[in-house]
């Protein structure tokens, strides 16, 4: 009896959770349809799971002379150049303030921490950026987010106060420096963490559309997600992008399926890693909020 | 004994190397956090970019006096606060929940499989989600109101009905970051030693009773360390998610327009940076007084887990 329960509880719920994770799936499906969805059949049925008229329209469109391309190619610079400095100095940076032989390592520590407990807001951080001449060009895009919020580097320091400090102490006797001791040996074993944070500061850079509204105006520079944000409120830009010489065989403009089928695109990267995300990103919540 | 200045001057020629790879994460924090804070000063000019800050007149405390007496004032800080404050309880009661759930799956291959899943949402951005709920909820088009129309009730103009926004982002806001408390959770939960489940099973104890008695009660200390911390930001309210959503949709503003909206279009949109450092300083000393107040509570319960 007791054990009959218990096994229609397991049915139970993982019924549920089966319900709960598709849940999470099917929005995301319902847009990946409607992109293929002919803009007549949307006209008349409304967004549909299963389309009654399948269509390509919106990604011929798209994949013409499009505005896209130029998106595809600001996002991806942006995410792999923004990635990769601020990997960089985060890893650099907790490696001093791991390294037990430096003396000002907690003073440097709290004067990382301060900027993360008081938050000057949004206002002193657009006036730097115009004071900085960070406007309307790339860097606009890639310096605002290089360390702004010190959570990274005090993961970063954590990992690396782990190792023991004998390691340093055996390869300084050897003649190295802190500068070889940090690149050849801490960054090499510290390779989990570096990871966690390359995919944090990833998904940060690419999914960033903030700095894009606060401090780009020229179109030439929209990353994907600003561009996807001004599509769905500025329907002429959809015009713009028919205009640019792509002929669609149908004589309606298909607004609907190409603002989801941008959507779909612009996802497209996040899809394609996400197993190595997936993987990693718990990895780094756990270092993160599991304290040792 | 050598002076003070001498021992730093030996140890920075010692340590010469190591002080230099921290060179750029140090002038980079100096210049976007501590050169910011003069700026705050604004707030209490009359700012011209022309002029600059230090050529700007000084008003006094006009510019508070501008926003606190107006009745948006109240309307964003009550609305910031509100969903902060559901954000909190729902996502920490759903998420919690769903990691006892976890915790009773027995095939560990569906386990992974239907984390994968729920976690998905968390990788996409806003705009994206903003998307998603456009094609749910879209008047002419959307999945919401056709399942209406099938129950034969009369469709809702989403858009332009303030009274469903406050669940409908808190719904999204916990569909979106679920996965990511269920990691955090799910690992809390199965770093409760096991004798005392053992115990608890010589002693008969059901499924439920286990639940109730041991994971509950043990998974406390964590549920109260991070909704106080989360307690600490609750005057900051994701302008990413509030703006992608909402844009400048003003029929939405009575339930879910928030002080960052707000400081962002006295900013963009109106271009009065001093009134919307006005507002921003009101936001960052309130918010830094719950960020420690917060933290010493926390330090009370465990002082581990304080951030400072």
């Amino acid at each position: 009896m007791n054990i009959n329960r218990s096994r229609l509880f397991d049915i139970a719920n993982a019924a549920l959770i089966g319900f709960v994770s598709l849940l999470c799936l099917v929005p995301m499906l319902l847009v990946l349809m409607v992109s293929f969805t002919s803009e007549a059949s949307i006209q008349q049925h409304g967004y549909q799971l299963l389309p009654s008229e399948f269509s390509l329209d919106a990604y011929k469109l798209l994949l013409g002379t499009s505005p896209l391309y130029r998106s595809y190619l600001v996002s991806l610079f942006v995410t792999i150049v923004g990635t990769l400095i601020a990997v960089l100095i985060t890893g650099m940076a907790g490696y001093t303030l791991a390294a037990k032989h430096i003396r000002y390592r907690n003073g440097l520590a709290m004067f990382f921490f301060i900027t993360m407990v008081f938050n000057t807001g949004l206002v002193p951080w657009y006036l730097i950026n115009l004071e900085l001449g960070l406007r309307n060009n790339i860097w606009a895009l890639i310096v605002p987010s290089l360390i702004f919020n010190p959570f990274n580097l005090f993961l970063v320091r954590n990992y690396m106060s782990q190792i023991p400090g004998s390691l340093i102490e055996a390869a300084k006797i050897d003649g190295a420096n802190d500068m070889f001791i940090a690149f050849r040996i801490y960054f090499p074993l510290c390779m989990p963490v570096l990871a966690t944070i390359t995919l944090f500061y990833g998904i940060g850079y690419w999914n960033n559309w903030f700095n894009a509204i606060m401090l780009v105006d020229n179109q030439n520079l929209y990353p994907l997600q600003y561009l996807l944000f001004k599509l769905n409120s500025e329907i002429n830009m959809i015009q713009q992008m028919q205009s640019s010489g792509v002929i669609v065989s149908d004589a309606v403009l298909p607004q609907e399926s190409v603002k989801m089928a941008t959507a779909i695109l612009t996802i497209g990267p996040v899809i394609f890693f996400y197993p190595f995300l997936q993987r990693y990103f718990i990895k780094g919540l756990l270092i993160g909020s599991l304290k040792e | 004994m050598k002076n003070k200045k001498g021992s730093m001057l030996r140890e920075l020629k010692q340590n010469g190397y190591a002080y230099l790879l921290v060179i750029p994460a140090a002038v980079y924090t100096l210049i976007f956090g501590y050169f910011t804070l003069p700026y705050m000063l604004i707030a209490f000019q009359r700012f011209n970019f022309k002029t600059g800050i230090f050529n700007s007149p000084w008003i006094g405390l006009d510019n508070f006096e501008f926003f606190f007496s107006s009745p948006r004032a109240w309307e964003v800080t009550f609305n910031t606060l509100k969903l902060n404050v559901l954000f909190i309880v729902v996502g920490t009661v759903a998420a919690m929940a769903l990691a006892i759930l976890f915790n009773e799956l027995r095939s560990k291959l569906f386990s992974r499989l239907t984390q994968s899943t729920i976690l998905f949402p968390h990788f996409l951005s806003w705009v994206i989600v903003s998307y998603i709920l456009y094609s749910l909820l879209s008047t002419d088009y959307g999945i919401v109101n056709q399942v209406l129309a099938k129950l034969n009730l009369n469709p809702v103009n989403w858009y332009a009905s303030p009274q469903y926004w406050t669940s409908i982002l808190v719904i999204t806001a916990v569909w979106k970051d679920i996965g990511m408390n269920l990691v955090i959770y799910l690992a809390a939960i199965t770093g409760i030693d096991d004798t005392y489940y053992e115990a608890g099973r010589i002693d008969g104890a059901t499924r439920w009773q286990l639940i109730r008695h041991i994971t509950i009660p043990l998974m406390m200390p964590t549920i109260m360390i991070l909704s106080l911390l989360a307690l600490g930001k609750i005057m900051y309210g994701s302008f990413d998610m509030i703006y992608a959503i909402i844009k400048d949709n003003g029929l939405l503003y009575p339930t879910v327009d928030v002080i960052d909206t707000y400081v962002f279009r006295s900013l963009r949109t109106i271009g009065n940076p001093a009134q919307a450092m006005a507002v921003g300083l009101y936001q960052s000393v309130v918010g830094f007084i719950l960020v420690w107040g917060s933290n010493r509570i926390v330090r009370k319960i465990n002082p581990d887990h304080a951030l400072f």
